[in-house]
C-alpha cells in the first residue's frame, strides 16, 4: 500500500470506530437515564408503571412505619399536595429523616413506590435541585424560621 | 485585626496579580525589557500575599475568632486542632483561597524554575497565569470573602461538617487542587507558545515536567477522594461515577492524553496542535470541575448548598477562558506542522490511539455528567444518568485502550516494525494468561468471562511494561528515571486493571439484620456481630460495635464500625469497620436500631480493592519519577537540546 492509501485506511478505521462508539452511546444512554417525578405528577399517572425512576420529595413527619427487627421500612413522600407510599427494605443513608428531602430510585407498582435506593447526601442544608424545584413550585405550609448562624 | 490583615493581603495581591499579567503579557509583546522585569518580583509578592492571607485565616481557625463568618461556620471550641487548620478548605470561601495560594506557589515555582528559558516566553507563561489568578482573586475578593465579619460574635461556631473530619479527607483537597491547578501552567505553556507562534519540541521538553508533576498531584487526590468515600460515607466500594468525581477525573482523563501526546511532541515533533488543544482542554475540564463542584448546579451527595451567583461567576470565567484560548487557537495553530510522518503501527501511531481513546473516555463521562444539566435548561424532563450508562460505556474506549498499551509499549518511533518484536509480545501475552488464568481459576474460581479477560489485560500490562527495562539493565545500560517513571506508572495501570476486574466480580456484600450473638456466614468466612456499646469522642458521641470475621471458624479480625452523633451539627455518620489483608478487604457497617435487639449492618468482602488505591499511587510516583529526570532539570542539558534541535524544529 502506498503510504496514501495506508492513511486513508487508518482514518476511515478511526471514524469506523467513532461511528460505532456513538451509536452504542446514544442506545445505552437512551436506556440507562432516569426520569424526575414528584407526587403530584405520579398521583395525576404521569409516571410510567413498573419502569425504574426518581421519586423525590419530602419525607411526611409521622409517616414513618418499622417493621421491628427487620430491613423493611415503609414511609409517606409529599409535595405538600399530594403524597405517595414508598416502601424500602434495605439501610438508609445517614441523614434520612422525617421532614426532609428525599430521592429514592424504584418502580410503581399498585400505587405504592418500591425503592430500591434511598440517595444519601452529606449536609443538612443541601436539597436535590429537583426537589427544590418542585417544592418551589408547591411551597410547604409556613414553619418556624430557622436558628440564626451560630447558634 | 488580623482577618483584616488577611482581607487586605487579599486585595493586595488581586492587585499583583493584574499587574503581573498586564506586564507579562503586554511587556512580552512590546518586547519592553523593564516591563518585564515587573513580572517575577509581581509573582513573588503575590504568594506571599496569598500566605500571609491563608496565615490569618488559619490563625482565626485555632484561635476560635467566631467573629468571621467563615470560622463560625465551620468551626466549633471542641474541634480538634488539625481539623481547625483543615476546616480552611471545608467550605467554599476558603476552598477558593487555597486555590488561588496554590496557583501562586505554582507560579512562583515556574518563576524560578524559567529563568533558564527565553525572557520573552517566560514573561508570557506568567503573564497567562496571572490573568487566571486575577480572575480566581477577583471572584474571592468580590463574592465569596472568607474573611467577613459577623456581629454580633457567636459563642460558638456551627462545626466542621462531620464528614470533613476525616484525615484522608482533610488532604484530598489540597491535592487535588495542586493537580487541577497545575494544568494552568500547561495550560500558560500553551497559551504563550501560540502568542510567540512558535511551537518547537524544545517548548515540549519545557511543558513536560509541569504537566506530569500536576497529573501525578491529582491522581492522589483522586485516589485519596475514592478512598474517603469507601470508608467514611461507608458506600463501601471505589468509584461511584457520581458527578462529583466525574470532575476530577474529567482532567484526569485527558491530562493522560496530555502527556503522552507531549511525549510524541518532544521526540518526533509530531502532534503540536492536538498537543495545544489537549493543554487548553486538560485546564478547560478543570475549571469546568472546579464550576460543577462549586456551583451546586449537580444532584450529587457531594453537593454542598451554594450560592448560584457564584456559579454563574465560575461560568463566565470558564467560558472567557477557555473562548479565548480557543479563539487563540484557532488563529495560531494552522501555522504549526507537523514535519515528520509514521506508520500506523509506529510508537507515535500507538500514542494517538491511546489519545483517541482517552479522549473518547473523557467525552463519554462529559455526556453522562452534562445531560442532566442540559435536560433542566432547556427544560426537558429532569432526567440523571447513574452507573449503568457507565458501567456499559466506560469500558468501550478503555478495554480497546489497555490491549493497545501492552502491545505498544514495545513500538519503536516512527518505523514501528512490530514485527520484530512479535516474541515479546507473544511471550508476555502467554506469561499473563498463565498466571491470571492460574489466578482467576485457582484462588478465586470462575466468575464472568470478563474476569479471566481483565486479570490477564492486567498482567499483560505489567509484564509488557517490564521487558524493555530488564533488557537495558542485560545490556548493561543505564535506566533513566523517564524509564524507571514510565515503568512504574504502567505498572500501576497494569495493577489498577488487575484490581478492579478482581473487585468488580468477586465482591461479596449484603445487607442484613443482626442481633449481638449472631454469625453471618459469607463463604468460607463468617461474620459474628458480638456487641454494641457506647463511646464519646471529642466532639460526638455514639455506638460502637464489636465485629470478629471468622474464616473457616478460626478468627481472622475484629472490626469495630461506630455510629456517631456529632453534637453541633447534630447529625449522625457512619465509620465502618474495615481489616484490610493484602487480598482482600472485610467491610462491616452498622447502621441503624431495628427494634428489639437487631441492628442493620453491611457487609461486605472486597478482594485486591487497595491494590485500586495503590495502583493510583504507584502511576503517581511513576510521574514524580519521570518528571525529575535529569534531562529536565540540568541546564547544559537544557542549552544541549536547544542547539542541537534548533535546527530540526519545523517551525
Amino acid at each position: 500500500m502506498s503510504p496514501r492509501r495506508k492513511r486513508m485506511v487508518f482514518v476511515v478505521a478511526i471514524l469506523v470506530g467513532v461511528g460505532i462508539a456513538a451509536w452504542l452511546g446514544t442506545r445505552a444512554f437512551r436506556g440507562n437515564v432516569m426520569f424526575f417525578f414528584d407526587p403530584s405528577q405520579i398521583v395525576a399517572g404521569e409516571a410510567p408503571q413498573g419502569e425504574r425512576f426518581r421519586l423525590g420529595g419530602m419525607v411526611e413527619k409521622g409517616s414513618v412505619v418499622k417493621t421491628s427487627g427487620t430491613l423493611d421500612i415503609q414511609f409517606l413522600v409529599t409535595d405538600f399536595k399530594h403524597t405517595v407510599p414508598v416502601k424500602y427494605s434495605g439501610i438508609l443513608p445517614d441523614l434520612f429523616r422525617e421532614g426532609q428531602g428525599v430521592v429514592a430510585h424504584g418502580r410503581l407498582q399498585n400505587g405504592t413506590f418500591v425503592a430500591d435506593e434511598i440517595l444519601a447526601k452529606h449536609d443538612e442544608k443541601y436539597m436535590p435541585p429537583e426537589v427544590a424545584k418542585s417544592l418551589k413550585d408547591n411551597p410547604p405550609p409556613p414553619e418556624p424560621a430557622p436558628a440564626p448562624a451560630g447558634t | 485585626m488580623i482577618p483584616e490583615l488577611g482581607h487586605f493581603a487579599l486585595i493586595l495581591a488581586l492587585v499583583l496579580s493584574a499587574a503581573q499579567a498586564f506586564f507579562g503579557i503586554f511587556g512580552a509583546s512590546r518586547n519592553d525589557a523593564r516591563w518585564q522585569a515587573v513580572v517575577r518580583p509581581a509573582v513573588a509578592g503575590q504568594f506571599v500575599l496569598l500566605c500571609t492571607a491563608i496565615g490569618a485565616l488559619v490563625y482565626a481557625f485555632v484561635s476560635f475568632d467566631f467573629s468571621v463568618l467563615y470560622v463560625a461556620s465551620n468551626s466549633n471550641s471542641a474541634l480538634p486542632t488539625f481539623y481547625r487548620v483543615a476546616a480552611l478548605w471545608g467550605a467554599h470561601e476558603g476552598s477558593l483561597l487555597l486555590w488561588a495560594w496554590i496557583l501562586a506557589a505554582w507560579t512562583l515555582s515556574v518563576a524560578i524554575a524559567s529563568r533558564n528559558l527565553p525572557a520573552s516566553f517566560a514573561s508570557r507563561v506568567m503573564g497567562v497565569l496571572g490573568l487566571i489568578s486575577f480572575g480566581f482573586l477577583l471572584f474571592t475578593v468580590a463574592t465569596s470573602n472568607p474573611f467577613e465579619r459577623i456581629l454580633p460574635a457567636p459563642a460558638d461556631g456551627r462545626d466542621l461538617n462531620p464528614v470533613l473530619q476525616d484525615p484522608a479527607l482533610a488532604i484530598h483537597p489540597p491535592m487535588l487542587y495542586f493537580g487541577y491547578v497545575g494544568f494552568a501552567v500547561a495550560f500558560a505553556f500553551a497559551c504563550a507558545a501560540m502568542l510567540e507562534g512558535k511551537l518547537d519540541q524544545v517548548w515540549a521538553r519545557w511543558t513536560r515536567p509541569w504537566t506530569t508533576i500536576a497529573w501525578a498531584f491529582l491522581s492522589v487526590g483522586i485516589a485519596l477522594g475514592s478512598w474517603w468515600a469507601y470508608y467514611e460515607l461507608g458506600w463501601g466500594g471505589y468509584w461511584f461515577w457520581d458527578p462529583v468525581e466525574n470532575a476530577s477525573f474529567m482532567p484526569w482523563l485527558v491530562g493522560t492524553a496530555l502527556i503522552h501526546s507531549l511525549a510524541a511532541t518532544e521526540k518526533r515533533g509530531v502532534f503540536k496542535s492536538w498537543t495545544l488543544l489537549l493543554a487548553i482542554l486538560a485546564f478547560s475540564l478543570s475549571l469546568l470541575g472546579t464550576f460543577l463542584v462549586r456551583s451546586g448546579v449537580l444532584t450529587s451527595v457531594h453537593s454542598f448548598a451554594a450560592d448560584p451567583t457564584r456559579g454563574l461567576f465560575i461560568l463566565a470565567f470558564l467560558v472567557i477562558v477557555v473562548g479565548g484560548a480557543l479563539t487563540l487557537y484557532a488563529w495560531r495553530a494552522p501555522m504549526l506542522k507537523s514535519p515528520a510522518g509514521f506508520e500506523p503501527t509506529a510508537r507515535e501511531a500507538f500514542l494517538l490511539y491511546n489519545n483517541i481513546l482517552l479522549v473518547a473516555a473523557a467525552a463519554l463521562v462529559l455526556v453522562g455528567t452534562l445531560a442532566p444539566l442540559i435536560a433542566d435548561a432547556t427544560g426537558m424532563a429532569p432526567i440523571s444518568v447513574g452507573s449503568p450508562y457507565y458501567d456499559l460505556m466506560f469500558p468501550l474506549p478503555m478495554v480497546p485502550l489497555f490491549v493497545l498499551v501492552a502491545i505498544g509499549i514495545h513500538a519503536s518511533w516512527k518505523r514501528g516494525q512490530l514485527g520484530n518484536h512479535r516474541r515479546r509480545i507473544f511471550v508476555g501475552l502467554a506469561i499473563a494468561a498463565l498466571i491470571g488464568l492460574t489466578i482467576v481459576y485457582g484462588a478465586y474460581g470462575p466468575a464472568k468471562w470478563l474476569t479471566p479477560f481483565g486479570v490477564v489485560i492486567g498482567i499483560w500490562i505489567i509484564v509488557s511494561s517490564l521487558f524493555d527495562p530488564i533488557d537495558r539493565l542485560r545490556r548493561r545500560l543505564t535506566l533513566s528515571r523517564a524509564i524507571i517513571g514510565m515503568t512504574v506508572a504502567h505498572i500501576g495501570l497494569g495493577v489498577c486493571v488487575l484490581a478492579i476486574s478482581t473487585v468488580e466480580s468477586y465482591t461479596m456484600e449484603r445487607d442484613a439484620a443482626i442481633a449481638p450473638g449472631e454469625t453471618l456466614a459469607f463463604g468460607r468466612y463468617a461474620y459474628r456481630f458480638d456487641s454494641i456499646g457506647e463511646i464519646e469522642g471529642p466532639n460526638y458521641d455514639g455506638l460502637r460495635a464489636e465485629v470478629t470475621v471468622l474464616r473457616d471458624g478460626a478468627p481472622v479480625a475484629v472490626l469495630h464500625p461506630e455510629r456517631r452523633n456529632y453534637w453541633v451539627q447534630r447529625s449522625t455518620l457512619t465509620e465502618a469497620g474495615i481489616a484490610s489483608r493484602w487480598n482482600t478487604d472485610m467491610f462491616v457497617a452498622v447502621r441503624e436500631h431495628l427494634g428489639g435487639n437487631r441492628w442493620s449492618v453491611r457487609v461486605q468482602m472486597r478482594p485486591l480493592i487497595d491494590w485500586v488505591w495503590l495502583a493510583a499511587g504507584l502511576m503517581a510516583l511513576g510521574g514524580v519519577l519521570a518528571a525529575t529526570d535529569r534531562r529536565y532539570r540540568t541546564r547544559e542539558a537544557a542549552q544541549e537540546s536547544v542547539a542541537a534541535q534548533g535546527s530540526a524544529a519545523a517551525t
